[in-house]
């Protein structure tokens, strides 16, 4: 991560280069980055993360945004337009889990972020805990996910009573752009084979505009190795041997649903990090999981994945003694086993994992 | 029904002793082909890449058992421009049809055949049966899932069209009828199979027009049909919890898209698509072919050693022979192959052996008994 973190800083926030480096030459000017607690277990994994980060001396002053009861005009949804300015102007930002209401009229808070931020891609690795088991072992794999179009458009209409159509938008510069990212993330981070993940068979015009752009921009990296693997076969091939894959990039809704595939083999949702990469070198960083209502405030919820994300946002802000020390932190407490939370099969609260990760710092 | 109570009592007494002879009163003059218009003449199409050899093994077996069972054979490859008339009518004709992999080339201009076949005969439910073979060791144990699959409408539609150099649309469409007539058919499947739960998976969350229909028609289903646990589910959640619990699902029915992830991922975690059988129903016809639809055509170097793996189309034929009612065939057909494999000494490439597709077919014959 560190010289992507360090490349993307120089390539696209031009004129604060300047003050990057100024950052990382003096890290107690902090930094201003966007807080979106979320709902449910949210407020309480995004307190075991401030406590965490004060600990760490990470210089972060954190800007808590919430969402709103009424729908914004403005915006469409639950959030203000003061949440997503914020996050325009710090280009840095750390999302906890927001509940979306099913069947609803309103856009779903998660894909306005999206949307409004242009957040076309979403990475997210998938790497066996050291410590920690689960029936497959040598998970190690990235996937990146179109997160703007595809079967997400939200694009539905009824057309007569009883039948509804659900458009799929394809366009080639989306695909582009993520093809762009994923290449360039695979160089970065010295990974070596980058598989394209489709249904072009069935779905040929879409799927295949999709695989002809990431053809494209595979022949400019020659050094990699690209693949395309249809979909079906793709989930055969994970449930079987998930050493198999290396980087996979696709659209929305595969995305959706092998990425989620690939956290469940490594233990779920409440261990996965996940990074949100916008236009302009804006990132989000979020946890991906649900919002929990039902343990919320009881002080039970694991906030490994919120921690690691900030992680993640950590050294996309080039702070990488601080993301490292967190994150050996956090995976020795782990492994170590002693504070578990009950996802994992312990018995220990939130706070005792907090501090015993503050322990381990 | 006969067949619902005479299976265990059979099942009962092959397994104390499996050389007895089974007790089938056939009908008169079921040795012997009856040239057309018979329910036990069989479509059969090889179809490409690996459907010759497993098809093969599925003629020899019928035979060494005197399965009162008549193919007629079709060629039909994947690159044909569109489905001979011939053999449609054959199935029409036939009303049951067991078939190997057609190949779909990649992004080029002709639909699958697969896909056109299914939506000729309105085989609107696609069936994949996943569960743990004794003998065969995996990561996940207790799994006995049931994915019923939407085969006609929903992703798979077809309909797409490029707006302007550079934007293409895919539409997806849901209608209440087709969602309404597969609900019934898991629901049927499970009143019928004792089975306990059957679970929707859908994305409503964010396609909710489209899927929000799907789930409707569930609900109403589910409303008729009491005594059987019903519970909805998000696809990605679903795929999670599919590595992490399987045994928590009994039937699942989803559209077609997600039915095709989930039917792969749960024959994945089951021992793969070479051993997991499935098949093709509508109101008029019935396909069998293998399960899982990945791996369907299998790879190069599986057709040239010839090491693909027959026991998926065994089991679907098992499955065909219930499905023409000699409920006693089916029996021995599956009991062999599932000794076969418990035994563990032949098995293909893909299950940790090293044995031919036809190393495979003599075992299972033998086993037969």
């Amino acid at each position: 991560m560190a010289s992507f973190g360090f490349q993307l800083l120089k390539r696209t926030l031009g004129n604060r280069s300047a003050a990057a480096r100024f950052f990382s030459s003096a890290p107690y000017t902090p930094i201003r980055a966007t807080l979106f607690p979320g709902d449910g277990i949210g407020p309480e994994i995004a307190e075991s993360v401030k406590q965490i980060f004060k600990a760490a001396e990470v210089p972060i002053e954190w800007e808590e945004h919430y969402v709103g009861t009424e729908i914004d005009p403005r915006t469409q949804s639950f959030l203000t337009w003061e949440s997503l300015e914020s996050v325009r102007k710090n280009r840095v930002g750390l999302k906890g889990p927001m509940a979306t209401p099913i069947g609803k009229g309103h856009r779903s808070l998660n894909l306005t972020l999206r949307k409004e931020l242009n957040l076309y891609a979403n990475v997210r690795p998938c790497y066996s805990l050291p410590g920690y088991k689960t029936r497959y072992d040598n998970v190690n794999l990235i996937t990146i996910r179109e997160n703007t179009e595809g079967e997400y458009s939200g694009l539905e209409h009824q057309v007569v009573r009883g039948v509804v159509e659900s458009l799929k938008v394809i366009t080639r510069q989306a695909s582009l752009r993520v093809a762009e990212y994923a290449f360039h993330y695979a160089k970065a981070h010295g990974r070596e084979r980058v598989s394209a993940i489709h249904k072009a068979n069935i779905m040929q015009k879409t799927d295949g505009l999709f695989l002809k752009c990431c053809r494209e921009v595979a022949e400019k990296y020659p050094e990699i190795k690209y693949e395309e693997v249809v979909i079906d076969n793709c989930c055969m091939m994970l449930v079987k041997n998930p050493g198999l894959f290396d980087v996979l990039v696709m659209p929305n809704l595969y995305g959706d649903i092998i990425s989620d595939l690939c956290a469940g083999l490594v233990g779920g949702l409440g261990l996965t990090p996940s990074c949100n990469i916008g236009e302009g070198g804006i990132a989000l960083a979020e946890a991906v999981h649900g919002s929990a209502p039902d343990i919320a405030g009881k002080n039970l919820a694991n906030p490994t994945a919120l921690l690691l994300s900030g992680v993640s946002m950590l050294r996309h802000l080039d702070l990488h003694d601080k993301a490292d020390k967190i994150q050996n932190a956090i995976l020795n407490t782990i492994a170590e086993g002693k504070y578990r939370t009950a996802d994992l099969g312990g018995k220990a609260k939130t706070t005792e994992f907090t501090n015993a990760i503050i322990d381990h710092l | 029904m006969a067949t619902t109570r005479s299976i265990p009592l059979l099942k009962r007494l092959i397994g104390k002793q499996p050389s007895r002879s089974v007790t089938y009163m056939h009908r008169p003059g079921a040795g012997s082909p009856r040239p057309d218009g018979s329910p036990r003449q069989v479509t059969l199409i090889p179809g490409d890449g690996i459907g010759p050899l497993v098809t093969n093994a599925v003629e020899q077996v019928m035979e060494a058992m005197h399965a009162p069972v008549y193919f007629e054979k079709f060629e039909v490859h994947g690159n044909m421009k569109k489905f001979p008339e011939e053999v449609l009518d054959s199935i029409r004709r036939n009303k049951v049809c067991i078939k190997g992999g057609l190949a779909t080339p990649m992004g080029g201009g002709v639909s699958s055949l697969n896909v056109f076949l299914r939506k000729e005969l309105d085989l609107y439910a696609s069936l994949v049966n996943c569960f743990n073979m004794k003998g065969l060791p995996t990561r996940h144990e207790n799994v006995d899932i049931v994915v019923i699959r939407e085969n006609t409408e929903g992703e798979y539609a077809g309909l797409e069209h490029e707006v302007v150099p550079g934007v293409v649309e895919s539409l997806k469409v849901i209608t209440k009828f087709c969602s309404e007539r597969i609900a019934s058919y898991a629901f049927e499947y499970a009143y019928l199979n004792n089975r306990k739960k059957v679970t929707a998976v859908h994305k409503a969350n964010i396609m909710k027009l489209a899927d929000g229909l799907f789930l409707e028609a569930c609900r109403e289903v589910a409303q008729k049909h009491p005594d059987i646990q019903y519970n909805e589910i998000i696809v990605d959640n679903c795929c999670m919890q599919l590595v992490s619990r399987p045994e928590q699902f009994d039937v699942m029915v989803t559209p077609n898209l997600y039915g095709n992830l989930v039917a792969n991922t749960a024959a994945g975690i089951c021992g793969g698509t070479g051993v997991m059988p499935g098949g093709n129903v509508g109101a008029e016809h019935a396909v069998f072919e293998q399960g899982a639809s990945a791996g369907n055509v299998g790879k190069e170097s599986m057709v040239k050693k010839k090491t693909a793996n027959p026991v998926a189309l065994l089991l679907s034929s098992a499955m065909m022979l219930r499905h023409l009612q000699f409920p006693s065939f089916a029996d021995r057909l599956e009991n062999a192959v599932q000794r076969v494999i418990l035994d563990g000494k032949v098995r293909t490439k893909d299950l940790g052996g090293s044995n031919t597709t036809q190393d495979v077919v003599d075992a299972v014959i033998k086993a037969l008994g």
